[in-house]
């Protein structure tokens, strides 16, 4: 019993029972678990405060006419507030990605992969290196297209070619095709 | 701690007598860098730059709150506030190009500082410690440098996050969720910039508490010197102050007049004029650099541009890092018992014609285009850089025959020590 005015004697705190377990284990367990769980339950909300707020996730698709696209043309437009290139490819361009081995790349993937069916001369990429992040050039007028004639980026000499697929340089992977569908002949919808 | 010969404090008057016995500030002072702090006589102005460091901490912190008086982290008004900082606000244009100028001064003065540490291996034993504490400082600064260069909301603060960040996306699996929690979105915008502004507010004043543990650590084994011998008796040390007071005094001047010339004739050349064009998430510059600071790790970075088990990508992140992380290891890696470079022959040779050579060619090519030849010359500088620390450093401490120590500091500085016998010298590293 808790004696509230004297002294804590020995046999108070070392109250063993026969099996070696103390009564005040059972405290110091339940305590301890107490408040780890209640630092997890801080530390949740610590850490998920720092993702994408509930407006940024809210940013809506994107339309895009193509029509006015011509081949050999590329247009920028926004998506997710980071740049997408929409790329008409004229016919060269198509047999130069067509004519390498898509085994032998560093991300293996064929145009016709990259590509809605019956459009495979539209070439909708993300305008973000997958290096770190750079916008790649070429998607302007007499802007570089490095040496595989479709993106370069400038940044840390990534060249990628006229399916948007790395061929040379740091980039690990392909620049990313998203989600998108055709919702008329000439109008995509990204996202 | 501190050598037995130290003076001690004793208050002057009642008031400091009556402040000794309650709160004995003045006595830490006095022990810490006053009368009460002997220090060996010899130390050269290599041995300045530490208090030159913390003069430019300060100065980072005074400009730094001035400014955020003036700043807003918005990324719809935050590139219009540093212009009106420039142009409206009294002073302003001061503060801010002290503030800027004052960055790299504080890495130009930490730069000389760590190279003093290389060359006298200022990182032994008993001083290792102090110089975990220094790398630990180094890689605090420069988060604190890369948020604060993202404040301004230009061309070069917006596509310096998201390389930088970018960086995070080379871990495998979970590195784009990561890119994407550090940046609150998934390209840097107003929360990346609100973030960064609260970290950058944070940060310094971490690095202000590593730095007494710094410090604190420095005080137990007393500063090292360019003989590296060990003090042994009185005549070894003098006060700190007034000799190194002066002293410092001396280099700070000299310093400051130099940062004065920077900051009122020539206040952007350390600068990109890419930041002075507001930030644009669809156009990225011609040359993305970070400020010259960072450029011998960002061409350890773009080093890498081959797969090899792993993708290159991964590979130029893990070196970046790996760069600094090796002086981690330093104390080490480097046997030899002796510590100065003064009477290390090989080592010498190594230093001058290896590592200096080495950094300066990584901080040339980290600021160059990522083309040929650069590219291959920073796989070669990369190359050496690893080698030197990992194998050349090791190998050389080992195998070479150290030139004879002077007897003591005294014997060095005066050419004899009544207390040397003939002919001895010091045992290595004592
Ligand atoms: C370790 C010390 C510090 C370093 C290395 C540092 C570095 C930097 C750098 C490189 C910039 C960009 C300069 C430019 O191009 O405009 C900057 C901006 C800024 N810093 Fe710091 N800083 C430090 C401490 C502080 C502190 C303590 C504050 C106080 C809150 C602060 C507040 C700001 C503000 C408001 C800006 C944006 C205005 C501007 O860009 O000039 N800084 N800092
Ligand atoms: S970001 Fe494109 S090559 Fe590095």
């Amino acid at each position: 019993m808790a004696d509230t005015t004297g002294t804590a004697t020995s046999d108070m705190v070392a109250d063993t029972g026969a099996d070696g377990i103390r009564r005040r284990d059972f405290i110091n367990i339940a305590a301890i678990s107490a408040a780890g769980v209640g630092g997890v339950g801080v530390v949740l909300p610590l850490v998920s405060q720092m993702s994408p707020s509930a407006d940024v996730l809210a940013e809506s698709s994107t339309e895009v006419d193509v029509s006015a696209i011509q081949p050999g043309q590329a247009i920028k437009a926004v998506f997710r507030k980071q740049p997408l290139f929409v790329r008409r490819l004229t016919q060269k361009e198509i047999d130069e990605a067509n004519a390498v081995s898509a085994g032998d790349l560093r991300d293996a993937e064929t145009l016709a992969e990259r590509t809605k069916e019956g459009h495979q001369d539209l070439l909708v990429t993300m305008g973000v290196c997958t290096h770190l992040g750079c916008v790649p050039l070429g998607a302007a007028e007499g802007e570089n297209k490095g040496e595989f004639g479709g993106y370069f980026c400038p940044c840390h000499g990534s060249h990628y070619d006229t399916a948007g697929r790395i061929r040379k340089g740091p980039a690990p992977t392909n620049l990313l095709v998203p989600e998108y569908a055709f919702t008329s002949d000439t109008v995509i919808k990204v996202g | 701690m501190s050598f037995p010969w130290a003076k001690q404090y004793e208050p002057t008057n009642g008031v400091m007598q009556w402040l000794d016995e309650r709160l004995p500030l003045p006595r830490l002072v006095y022990n810490a860098v006053g009368a009460g702090y002997p220090v060996p006589r010899n130390l050269s102005y290599m041995w300045n730059f530490g208090v030159l460091a913390g003069f430019f901490l300060v100065l980072q912190i005074v400009t730094g709150v001035v400014l955020a008086m003036h700043y807003a982290a918005d990324a719809s008004v935050a590139f219009g506030k540093v212009e009106h900082i420039m142009r409206d606000v009294n002073w302003g244009w001061a503060m801010r190009y002290a503030h800027a100028n004052g960055a790299s001064f504080f890495f130009i003065v930490v730069y000389l500082h760590i190279f003093r540490g290389f060359f006298y291996s200022s990182y032994k034993a008993p001083r290792e410690m102090i110089w975990l504490l220094g790398v630990v400082i180094f890689l605090l600064m420069m988060a604190t440098a890369f948020m604060g260069y993202v404040l301004p909301w230009g061309q070069m603060s917006f596509w310096g996050a998201q390389v930088i960040t970018g960086l995070f996306e080379a871990i495998p699996l979970v590195g784009a969720p990561i890119k994407t929690w550090l940046l609150g979105g998934f390209a840097p915008d107003d929360a990346a910039l609100n973030r960064f502004f609260s970290l950058h507010y944070l940060l310094p004043f971490v690095i202000a508490g590593v730095v007494i543990l710094h410090i604190w650590a420095l005080h137990i084994p007393g500063s090292s010197n360019p003989t590296g011998v060990e003090v042994k008796q009185e005549s070894d040390t003098v006060p700190f102050h007034p000799y190194y007071t002066a002293k410092d005094g001396f280099g700070l001047g000299v310093v400051l007049i130099v940062f004065s010339l920077m900051v009122f004739f020539s206040p952007n050349t350390l600068g990109h004029p890419d930041n002075y064009i507001e930030a644009n998430p669809l156009s990225t510059p011609a040359l993305i650099v970070p400020e010259w600071y960072f450029y011998p790790f960002y061409a350890i970075l773009r080093a890498f541009t081959f797969d090899f088990i792993l993708p290159a990508k991964l590979w130029g992140v893990l070196a970046m890092f790996a760069a600094i992380l090796v002086w981690f290891f330093l104390p080490w890696l480097d046997r030899s018992p002796v510590r100065s470079g003064h009477y290390r022959p090989l080592f010498r040779k190594f230093f001058w014609f290896g590592l200096i050579p080495c950094m300066a060619a990584l901080f040339y090519l980290g600021g160059a285009h990522a083309e040929e030849p650069y590219i291959m010359l920073s796989q070669i500088a990369t190359a050496y850089y690893f080698l030197h620390f990992l194998v050349i450093l090791p190998i050389i401490s080992s195998i070479e025959q150290p030139e004879p120590l002077p007897f003591s500091i005294t014997e060095a500085v005066l050419g004899s020590d009544p207390n040397a016998k003939l002919g001895t010298t010091a045992a290595p590293a004592a």
